[in-house]
């Protein structure tokens, strides 16, 4: 096993997909010269040459309306946003043309796209640069949506996502990029809609995904110690949705909290929480919870941050509460 | 460098106002960069340092009354507004007693009163909002004029085109200043723009158009004069690309590797600060004089500091304020 950062992972899953398939190219803002605005393409234009890894201006909407047109003829686009908050320039690109191209062609053209870039709140960037997007994007049929929070799925997933024919929205988190972990020097994928149960417990189950997952697994060791054992379901991609990984682990537990990053309300969470009262209600001791965001923009002021934020804490009292 | 003299004690008395606003600006980042880089401030910190005389010159242009619209570099343009430092450095510290009450930051100083309308975060976006402001001001039939600072970086987006486009049509009394400082983030002008000059592209839009070098404050606010009357005489918009240089790297976060020290070297013998400064020698204002005020500003810019300091974090009930306009 190697010890690599999130985005030394994610790296390196790109580098191995463009060796192996010449219609790959990476494209966005300071993807090239800079080496990256967060450094993830650190060392790719050396590698595979202005051609292949392509620096644009501020155009989002434009180049991403470049990788959609270029995928509907034959190429495997990466577009980079450098955050998924510059998406919204690009959204009718996404939603109108990468997510419906095969639907409204009648199947005749796959979109094999993948949308990714830094997701979520940085630290202290503000209301217009920390949000969490997945929600949105999750909402759209015709989009895949990953979210990794470890090193070794962020690999995995991102070569599922590349070799994938569908267009994916991969959702980096911005505050993970530095983080390590083991990740095998084997070659190896993991499927799109495939969950994890990242903590075995017996008590609740924590659904989760992406930087959340730090707050679950902050929140799960606190609890231990006080004699609570908690199941931690890290579902990795939001669509497809691994639902089954879910059920079992409620069947087990009884109970269910869902922790997220962004907004409750119709965030992806309430969504979990319909389709576990759905498909496991007669288990359950408890109401399905949810630690979310703050229902409020991000504020830039320490204070305010820290409070509109989920954290383990909160994750902690909510669990004590439902097992009361 | 060639120098124009101030020739009469009226223009000597205001090349001295735009050389202190700019000292000003120059001192207030330069505490601001120290705050920093010992983390009393946070988040994204874009220093407008080498470009305070297009600042400076542009707003002198203006009226109480006119509007400006700016983007995350957006210290120079407040300060040169008038706006006090103290709840302008209160709001880098992220404090109650901020110009944004503590919610914007660095990024987003807004003045209601002083008709400051942003600091804006997407690039180019503000600009269809700045069309916006203006489109307002003529539905009103106020001779209010809008101006609209952004980067050459900014010329590439949707809304730039967009605005200009709609603002000419509607001949909106707004003045897009571009900022053309050469590199938008570490992407150099030359590997993103089509044009070698973002005025040019009034042409496409048939509004008037100008260019001129940012170094020199009054040479900067006698052209935007000439576009803020337009504007105001009914005209319709200008685009104008004023040539400048930051010294700093996009943010505090950027080491700007990606130019070279030569070429640093070269833009700091441009300064506008030295220029001004040369130029106000020439008009017969004593080296004494000029350091003197330069220590007054020192001392407004520390007190600033002291003020956001010393000023409490907004009150958590804050965090659920302001979502909504009932939110009082
Ligand atoms: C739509 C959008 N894309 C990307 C970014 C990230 N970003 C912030 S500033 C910047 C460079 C802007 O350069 P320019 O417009 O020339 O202005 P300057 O920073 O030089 O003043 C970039 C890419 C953003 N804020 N918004």
């Amino acid at each position: 096993m190697a010890i690599l950062t999130y985005r030394e992972a994610l790296n390196r899953a790109m580098v191995e997909e463009m060796e192996k398939d010449p219609s790959i190219y990476l494209m966005g803002e300071e993807v090239g010269h800079y080496q990256g605005a967060y450094k993830v393409s650190q060392g790719m234009l050396e590698k595979f040459g202005e051609e292949r890894v392509i620096d644009t201006p501020i155009s989002e909407n434009g180049f991403a309306g470049i990788g959609v047109g270029s995928a509907m003829v034959g190429l495997r686009p990466i577009i980079e946003f450098m955050t998924w908050n510059f998406s919204l320039v690009a959204i009718d690109q996404i939603i109108n043309s990468a997510a419906k191209m095969n639907y409204m062609s009648g199947g005749q053209f796959p979109m094999p796209i993948v949308f990714r870039g830094a997701g979520g709140a940085g630290g202290r960037l503000g209301a217009q640069h920390s949000q969490a997007f997945e929600s949105w994007y999750a909402h759209c049929p015709g989009l895949k949506v990953v979210c990794p929070a470890t090193p070794k799925d962020a690999y995995g997933l991102l070569k599922s996502s590349i070799r994938d024919n569908n267009p994916t929205i991969f959702i980096e988190s911005e505050v993970l990029y530095g983080s390590k972990g083991e990740v095998p020097e084997q070659e190896y994928t993991i499927p799109l809609g495939l969950g994890e149960i990242k903590r075995k417990g017996t008590d609740i189950t924590l659904v989760t995904w992406s930087r959340a997952l730090g707050f679950a697994e902050e929140a799960a060791a606190i609890l231990e110690k006080e004699g609570i054992s908690v199941e931690i379901v890290d579902l990795r991609s939001l669509r497809p949705l691994d639902e089954n990984l879910i059920y079992e682990s409620v069947k087990k537990t009884n109970r269910a909290l869902v922790v997220e990053e962004g907004w409750p309300v119709a965030g992806f969470g309430a969504q979990i929480a319909y389709l576990i009262q759905k498909n496991a209600f007669a288990y359950l001791d408890h109401p399905v919870e949810r630690v979310t965001q703050m229902d409020v923009p991000m504020s830039y002021a320490a204070n305010l941050e820290r409070m509109s934020l989920p954290n383990a804490t909160r994750v902690a009292d909510t669990i004590r509460e439902m097992l009361q | 460098m060639v120098s124009s003299i101030p020739k009469d004690s009226q223009s000597v008395s205001e090349l001295k106002e735009f050389y202190r606003q700019m000292v000003l600006i120059r001192k207030f980042e330069e505490a601001a960069a120290k705050a920093y880089s010992v983390g009393k401030i946070g988040g994204f910190l874009h220093l407008y340092i080498g470009q305070e005389a297009v600042g400076v010159g542009s707003i002198a242009a203006l009226t109480p009354k006119d509007y400006i619209v700016s983007t995350y570099r957006d210290h120079g343009h407040a300060l040169a507004r008038g706006l006090s430092p103290k709840p302008l450095m209160a709001e880098l510290f992220g404090k109650g007693t901020g110009i944004s009450k503590g919610n914007g930051g660095s990024m987003h100083f807004f003045d209601r009163n002083a008709h400051f309308m942003g600091g804006h975060g997407i690039v180019g976006g503000h600009i269809s909002l700045a069309a916006g402001i203006a489109f307002a001001s003529k539905f009103k039939k106020e001779d209010s004029v809008t101006i609209c600072f952004f980067g050459e970086g900014a010329a590439n987006i949707g809304s730039f085109h967009e605005g200009l486009n709609l603002a000419a049509i509607w001949k909106l009394p707004v003045v897009f200043i571009c900022e053309n400082n050469h590199y938008a983030m570490g992407t150099p002008e030359y590997r993103a723009l089509a044009v070698k000059d973002v005025s040019v592209r009034a042409y496409a839009y048939d509004i008037a158009r100008d260019h001129i070098e940012g170094d020199e404050v009054r040479k900067v606010r006698d052209h935007v004069q000439v576009a803020v009357e337009r504007a105001r005489r009914g005209e319709g918009p200008t685009l104008i690309e004023v040539s400048t240089y930051r010294f700093r790297g996009h943010s505090m976060s950027d080491p700007a590797k990606y130019r070279t020290k030569e070429e640093l070297e070269a833009y700091k013998k441009k300064d506008p600060l030295m220029r001004a400064r040369h130029e106000l020698e020439l008009g017969g204002i004593k080296t004494e004089e000029l350091d003197k005020m330069d220590l007054e500003i020192q001392t407004q810019v520390d007190e600033a500091y002291q003020y956001a300091e010393t000023s409490p974090e907004p009150p958590l009930s804050q965090l659920h304020k302001y979502v909504y306009s009932e939110d009082k």
